[in-house]
């Protein structure tokens, strides 16, 4: 079971914040600094909340702890004039989701909770409720 | 830089192996590639192993695979990069030969899964992806491969029946192969009817993962010449990576490390794609060889699938001569030496002189291309 | 009453249902002998990724946005449920933590059964009404669980509602006064690490619910010198359909006034939500001016009282989050087997 792993990513996890560099590079999620690269140079950002499906799968089974239903939809989103971010489509059925879906963030439990385990929020995106 | 040859090669049929543990399969490879060679004279082993911790819950495979191979105490590493470990591992043994550190050394390639239940395997096997950003939200490397195929299929206007050409000839091909996992043909028709897993990748477009063991010996050109034994020269070999995660890739559907190690490969051996008379690649899904195969540039972006015709043993670009990831079966790490096997048997009993081997890493994150050529 | 010393009220208001419904009617279908008479038409369900903290989550979301304020302008973020997902660990700072709250503020969980919600509201109103804090995040959420066949199964839902309790000046509706009225009766419970709550069937009713809420309503009421129809709406809290509507005639609300605020129907008893939801549905529709009277009530047993002024910034401030309709509106139904699935009622 992983703690400290998780907390250390609230930040991208709760709001999709990523960095974005002073020349007007965002990335997703904030990343440790590459040589060469000034800490004063980046600024966390949210990310916008809507987006679009820009590609999916319906996956059957999956890994463990994601194993109990009978698939998953797992997307790449293209956010609002921002970087491309992959997470699970909540609230949508494998016929509702199409590239080009609108869709918008919010946070859900992620994998099957285990007994005595921390309980992992994040993001997922769900199809959005006013289009 | 010294010539380098392969001068044996062998391989456990891939199976399901309840009977056998991972030093089991090992071993019998490696036999079967020395051959009368003796253990003690190898200088180094390299071993390409991708699931050792959690599918075969063994780590240090280099000591734990040469002391049982009586290999005298010698230089012994695992070589990591997921699917690509194979391949990886082949060029550390490539580089110590070439660099004239060792004048042989064996690469072997072993994966010991079916100890082990589907769902952990698939947490085993996402260790190829992004950690955080893509297995932590239940991503599996069958799901990256089929993000890719969705978005192909939306850019080019391609249907996905255009990729079971890929499944069909791979277990055409592995019908000759006894030791393909798969050794019976499929339809198209059947293909179209299979049950989706990660859609739009359907069963029969997905491997299934096994086990077995792979080993290749490789030698200084002054060995080679010593034993006259009919040899296969390594005439290149380079690796590249790119991006792990898909989203953060400057270009989704391009396998820039694919296309950077085949270009490497290639030119280093002096030789271009049209020299190239068999091919074997990652090919768990016809998307990944679709996809490699426009990286090497035999196929513009989005015509990938138009080389379906030219892919079959009779084709000017055989694809997957013993049955490819989809039938002769996934053995995850190893399959860069399967590759290397299946090829060196190849060169050895047919016409063609070259042939290119490529591995690919997670989603494509790793690639390792090799050009063999007959000696 | 009581009445702070600096006039508040409600700066943003926020809800959520699930979009997950299951009907009455199926769940009678597995228990009951016949569908007779049953307490709600539809109830909410959690998605199988849902829980108390992901649901305030959105309502508070929702409340930031029409409030206008910056989550690093709240002093507290306070989460009343009787279904937090941790024993041990607060909802709070995972809420707070989601919608970019500062870290300096309080955080905490609040527990009383039905009224967990307007607690929080009550005290919120103390902090930002004692000029200690301009403002107040106060949610009610709940994923409730009532024990296979019981009574409560048809009803036990799951929704959030979230207010940003703030100076009256700025406030979408202003709250006038509260009164809180409790008492020690045992209607129902549920001990510390049981899944299911007890409770005491018809004892649940006269003198627990009812006596709760028309203590705290009349003498609200009487306090601030009004009767029901000096009201433009009122919510009261809705176990079912047929308690609001009995204790509204009670205390001479018509169904008129309820109606924007009566949920259960469709949502069934969404317990620390349910009377903020109701207050959300009826801020939707609310005109300036306009009057509401609200009290909720939670089981062990209490009621807590309000009289709210809508002021002209609700026009304004409503659209600028999803309203409780366009919740209602996307409602897809699952059956018994989905629904115990996700509730985890299937011993595995």
């Amino acid at each position: 079971m992983n703690i400290a792993k998780h907390w250390r990513q609230n930040g991208a996890r709760y709001r999709l914040e990523g960095q974005r560099h002073r020349d007007g590079t965002l990335r997703f999620p904030a990343q440790s600094l590459q040589p060469g690269e000034a800490a004063a140079d980046w600024q966390p950002e949210q990310l916008a909340r809507q987006g679009e499906v820009f590609s999916f799968t319906v996956q059957r089974g999956g890994a463990a702890g994601f194993d109990d239903a009978p698939w998953t939809i797992i997307a790449l989103v293209q956010t609002a004039a921002g970087p491309l971010v992959t997470a699970q489509l909540t609230d949508c059925a494998p016929d509702e989701v199409a590239i080009g879906l609108p869709v918008e963030l919010v946070v859900r439990r992620i994998g099957t909770p285990v007994a005595d385990g921390l309980l992992v929020y994040g993001y997922k995106f769900r199809p959005r409720l006013l289009m | 830089m010294q010539k380098v040859f392969i001068a044996g090669a062998g391989c456990t049929p891939v199976r399901e192996h309840y009977e056998r543990g991972l030093l089991d399969l090992a071993l019998a490879a490696l036999g079967d590639a020395l051959d009368t060679i003796p253990a003690s004279r190898v200088g180094a082993l390299y071993v390409g192993n991708t699931l050792g911790d959690l599918g075969a819950d063994q780590g240090q495979l280099g000591a734990y695979i040469a002391d049982a191979a009586g290999m005298a105490g010698c230089e012994a590493v695992r070589v990591e990069a997921a699917g690509a470990s194979g391949g990886a591992a082949l060029r550390q043994g490539y580089l110590a030969v070439a660099s004239g550190q060792h004048e042989l050394v064996v690469v072997l390639g072993v994966e010991k899964v079916t100890d082990k239940l589907d769902a952990h395997l698939q947490t085993a096997q996402a260790l190829g992806l992004h950690g955080e950003i893509e297995a932590a939200h239940g991503l599996t490397t069958t799901g990256a491969w089929a993000l890719l195929m969705q978005r192909y299929l939306y850019e080019h206007g391609v249907a996905a029946e255009a990729f079971a050409p890929f499944a069909v000839n791979a277990h055409a091909n592995a019908v000759a192969n006894p030791n393909a996992l798969y050794r019976f043909p499929i339809s198209r028709a059947k293909w179209a009817g299979a049950a989706p897993v990660a859609a739009p990748l359907n069963m029969l477009d997905c491997p299934t993962l096994a086990d077995g063991a792979a080993a290749v010996v490789l030698v200084s050109e002054a060995l080679a010449r010593r034993w006259e034994a009919p040899a296969v020269q390594i005439l290149g070999s380079a690796a590249a990576t790119t991006t792990v995660a898909l989203a953060q890739r400057a270009d989704l559907l391009a396998l820039e490390a694919a296309a950077r190690s085949g270009a490497q490969a290639l030119a280093q051996a002096g030789l271009s794609r049209a020299d190239i008379d068999v091919l074997e690649l990652s090919d768990p899904h016809g998307i990944t060889a679709v996809l490699a195969l426009e990286a090497l540039g035999y196929a513009e972006r989005g015509a990938g699938t138009r080389l379906a015709a030219e892919i079959g043993r009779a084709g000017r670009l055989p694809l997957a001569i013993g049955g490819g990831m989809k039938a002769r079966g996934d053995v995850g790490g190893a399959i860069g030496v399967y590759q290397i096997v299946e090829l060196v048997q190849h060169l050895r009993s047919s016409e063609a002189q070259v042939a290119l081997a490529q591995c690919l890493g997670g989603s494509g994150s790793t690639a390792v291309t090799h050009i063999l050529s007959r000696a | 009453m009581r009445q702070p010393l600096r006039a508040v009220g409600i700066t943003g208001y926020g809800v959520y249902v699930p979009r997950y419904r299951i009907a009455a009617r199926e769940i009678a279908r597995v228990w009951a002998d016949s569908d007779g008479a049953l307490p709600v038409t539809t109830k909410s369900v959690p998605g199988p990724d849902e829980d108390t903290i992901t649901l305030a989550i959105e309502a508070c979301h929702n409340a930031l946005a029409r409030a206008a304020v910056s989550p690093q302008d709240l002093a507290a973020v306070w989460v009343g449920s009787e279904s937090h997902p941790y024993s041990v660990k607060p909802s709070g700072t995972i809420v707070a933590e989601a919608i970019g709250a500062s870290r300096w503020i309080s955080a905490a969980d609040w527990e009383f059964a039905c009224k967990a919600g307007t607690e929080a509201v009550s005290a919120g109103m103390g902090l930002v009404g004692s000029g200690m804090a301009d403002y107040v995040l106060a949610v009610g959420a709940d994923t409730a669980q009532g024990r296979p066949g019981d009574a409560l199964e048809y009803t036990a839902a799951a929704a959030a509602a979230a207010l940003i309790i703030g100076p009256a000046e700025s406030a979408l509706a202003r709250i006038e006064a509260t009164l809180s009225y409790v008492s020690d009766t045992p209607d129902f419970f549920r001990r510390a690490d049981r899944p299911y709550p007890v409770h005491g069937q018809r004892f649940t009713g006269e003198p627990a619910y009812f006596a709760h809420i028309s203590a705290a309503s009349r003498q609200l009421l009487a306090d601030l010198g009004r009767t029901a129809q000096d009201y433009t709406y009122a919510v009261f809290h809705q176990p079912n359909v047929k308690f609001p509507q009995t204790v509204a005639k009670q205390l001479g609300f018509t169904a008129a006034q309820c109606a924007p605020g009566l949920l259960a129907g469709e949502v069934g008893n969404s317990y620390s939500a349910a009377a903020l939801l109701g207050l959300g549905a009826t801020l939707d529709v609310a005109q300036p001016g306009d009057t509401i009277f609200v009290a909720s009530y939670g089981s062990g047993a209490g009621s807590d009282a309000y009289s709210l002024v809508v002021t002209d910034a609700i026009v304004e401030r409503r659209n600028r989050a999803p309203l409780t309709a366009a919740y209602l509106a996307r409602q897809t139904l699952v059956d018994y087997a989905l629904y115990a699935k996700w509730r985890g009622k299937i011993a595995v």
